[in-house]
């Protein structure tokens, strides 16, 4: 098991490297920063010395090694745009976005894991429908559409949620719905197939036999086994509601990351954009990390692979 | 007839169906068993001949679909029919156990030996978890894994295929069941391996008295272990008897057949060919109308197995028992086979 961990953690260290070259090398071959800074109507000298002054000139690979060195040290630079510490900028609205997240995912797998099992228990019965019937409609609405129309009914006709901000925990309830049921039908289809499998397996014919009474059947001998994959789908839609809530962040006017990476990308603020991306890759990392620690827990033969 | 033993298990008229898309299979019909403490029923057929299905049905493992009518099903002279399914967990792995045929996939995988040996006790048993524990111990010991401390801690995948099945044999005993169902216990196991696990459950089942109903489809397990034999055929039981009288006077065709495919060193290789019975178990299904042994003949081996060629019987339901002796049942499907076997029949009851 420590063995597994340390190889895991070296290959997680090696994915983000390779990681921050290739977004550090990407944004500097799409937009000059240069242009950007100097602003449209800059001579070509002005340019020429905003160059020199941010050290464009210099090789790529030595600017990316400059910056790879600072950043190390938490420090990624200043916003061109709004002249401030980019870590300042993130830090700031970072909470917004993992509450967020947080709440998202936790709500997905709320709905999905027991609605899963049901629906697993008795396939094709009513409430296998109703279970594929709200992952179909989860799967087709688009989460805006959705959101849009939680607003209208919750927000304008009830009055029961505020629709806008995040000073309050009320505030957090639509989006999180939003993004979550996003995630719901994937989860749930997938514990719905792994219980349906593991249910008609050897050895839960085996837990049967020895007189257990089925809520220990199916909570510890079935859903054990079952969760495996659910827990690694759910690190990736975890690392994607904290990247992926531009739609949801700008609708219920949330200003966390994905709405600070979206205007970044406007504007062709390159040190917010790299921070952003190098950040969420790491979340992607790290998840993952945790994902595959926590299966190889969960199902032993794996850390022997 | 039944022994003067006690009797653990007795099955009366059970009978299995279970839809399938052209109608009704009739899996299993109208068989009759029983088991006596310290006694060990062999229950031999080929594969699809429902021998597993009794099993489950038995067990009330039946899968969902399958259909279980049974005049009397009886555990310590108690009918499971009647019970509560939570009255019949209390009993599973309890009073009666089943030990699979798959060692390999029959355990959880993501838990250790101990936790999955210690269940059924603590499920059963009024036991804290350390003597539960110390009971387990023993248990492995007793069956042949020995140190058993170190495997307490490991998981099923560490385990070697014989070592699986022995802890499956331990966790079936430890809660000092009356029946034990061993359902091909040997069958996914090398020869050598096979042989301990036999010797070792007799041994066990001697000095717990426990009854075993051993499904298997090897003739040669059967010799080696079993008090009595039931043969069982496309879901009816063909013959039953002890062990000597089925080996040294089989009466019915079907297992004259059997006793032929049996290899015999030494007269195998010259001009007698090692006996097969061609064909497959037909499915019974719906009104099924043909002798059941229709299409499974052979002239080059019809010293071995004769079966009639009716192919439409005018009476479906018209069946023969024979009692041979008290303790000796052939059960013909057809006026066809009891007149092939009645010269065997005479052999046997003079």
């Amino acid at each position: 098991m420590v063995a597994y961990t340390l190889k895991r953690v070296v290959v997680a260290f090696l994915i983000l490297l390779v990681v921050s070259g290739l977004t550090f090398s990407l944004s500097h071959l799409s937009a000059d920063p240069a242009l950007t800074i100097a602003g449209e109507q800059a001579s070509d000298e002005d340019i020429e010395a905003v160059r020199k002054l941010y050290g464009f000139d210099r090789p790529v690979v030595e600017q990316y090694v400059n910056w790879l060195s600072r950043a190390l040290q938490g420090d990624f630079g200043k916003s061109y745009h709004y002249k401030a510490p980019v870590v300042e900028m993130i830090s700031g609205r970072i909470g917004t976005t993992m509450t967020l997240g947080f709440l998202a995912i936790a709500f997905a797998l709320v709905v999905s894991i027991p609605l899963g099992t049901l629906a697993a228990m008795r396939p094709n019965s009513l409430i296998d429908r109703f279970a594929l019937l709200l992952a179909v409609f989860g799967q087709a609405l688009p989460t805006f559409w959705f959101a849009l129309m939680m607003i209208i009914v919750f927000g304008v006709w009830f009055r029961w949620l505020p629709i806008s901000g995040n000073t309050s925990w009320a505030h957090f309830v639509m989006p999180t719905i939003a993004l979550g049921y996003y995630a719901t039908p994937a989860l749930m289809r997938l514990t719905r197939a792994g219980m349906i499998e593991v249910l008609s397996s050897d050895y839960i014919r085996t837990a049967k036999a020895k007189g257990l009474l089925p809520i220990s059947v199916l909570f510890k001998h079935a859903l054990r086994n079952a969760i495996i994959p659910v827990v690694a789908l759910a690190a990736v839609w975890f690392g994607f509601m904290l990247g992926g809530s531009i739609v949801i962040e700008t609708i219920f006017n949330l200003k966390g990351i994905g709405w600070l990476s979206y205007d970044a990308l406007l504007r062709s603020d390159l040190p917010v954009v790299q921070a952003i991306v190098l950040i969420f890759a790491s979340f992607y990392v790290i998840l993952t990390l945790l994902a595959d620690l926590l299966n190889a827990y969960l199902d032993p033969r794996i850390s022997v692979r | 007839m039944i022994d003067k033993k006690e009797v653990v298990l007795e099955v009366k008229n059970l009978s299995i169906d279970i839809p399938v898309s052209q109608g009704v299979l009739h899996a299993v019909e109208n068989i009759n068993l029983h088991v006596g403490r310290g006694e060990i029923l062999c229950v031999v057929g080929e594969s699809g001949c429902g021998k597993s299905l009794t099993s489950l049905a038995i067990m009330g493992l039946l899968p969902k679909n399958a259909q279980r009518t049974a005049e009397r099903l009886e555990l310590n002279k108690k009918d499971l029919q009647e019970l509560t399914e939570r009255q019949l967990a209390d009993i599973r792995g309890n009073r009666m156990a089943m030990i699979f045929q798959e060692p390999m996939t029959s355990l959880n995988p993501s838990f250790t030996i101990e936790n999955q040996l210690l269940e059924p006790l603590l499920r059963h048993k009024e036991l804290s978890k350390a003597d539960a524990r110390n009971q387990v111990i023993e248990m492995l010991e007793l069956v042949g894994i020995k140190p058993a401390e170190p495997r307490l801690r490991q998981y099923p995948h560490q385990l070697s295929g014989g070592l699986r099945q022995r802890v499956m044999i331990a966790m079936s005993l430890l809660c000092n069941p009356d029946l034990i169902i061993a359902d091909e216990p040997t069958t996914a196991l090398d020869v050598t391996i096979q042989a301990q696990i036999l010797e070792l459950m007799m041994s066990l089942q001697e000095k717990f008295n426990t009854g075993i109903l051993f499904i298997t489809h090897d003739m040669g397990v059967v010799a080696n272990i079993a008090d009595r034999v039931a043969v069982m055929y496309a879901g009816q039981i063909v013959e039953e008897g002890p062990v000597s009288e089925i080996f040294n006077n089989p009466a019915h065709p079907y297992t004259r057949g059997l006793m032929g495919c049996i290899p015999v060193p030494g007269k195998v290789g010259q001009d007698n060919h090692l006996g097969t019975i061609p064909g497959m178990v037909p499915s019974v299904v719906n009104d099924f109308k043909s002798c059941r042994f229709g299409g499974r003949w052979d002239e080059n081996y019809k010293e071995n197995f004769k079966p009639c060629r009716l192919t439409e019987m005018p009476n479906s339901r018209r069946s023969y028992e024979v009692n041979l002796n008290e303790k000796h049942l052939v059960h013909f499907c057809c006026d066809e086979c009891l007149h092939l076997s009645e010269h065997s029949l005479l052999e046997g009851s003079g």
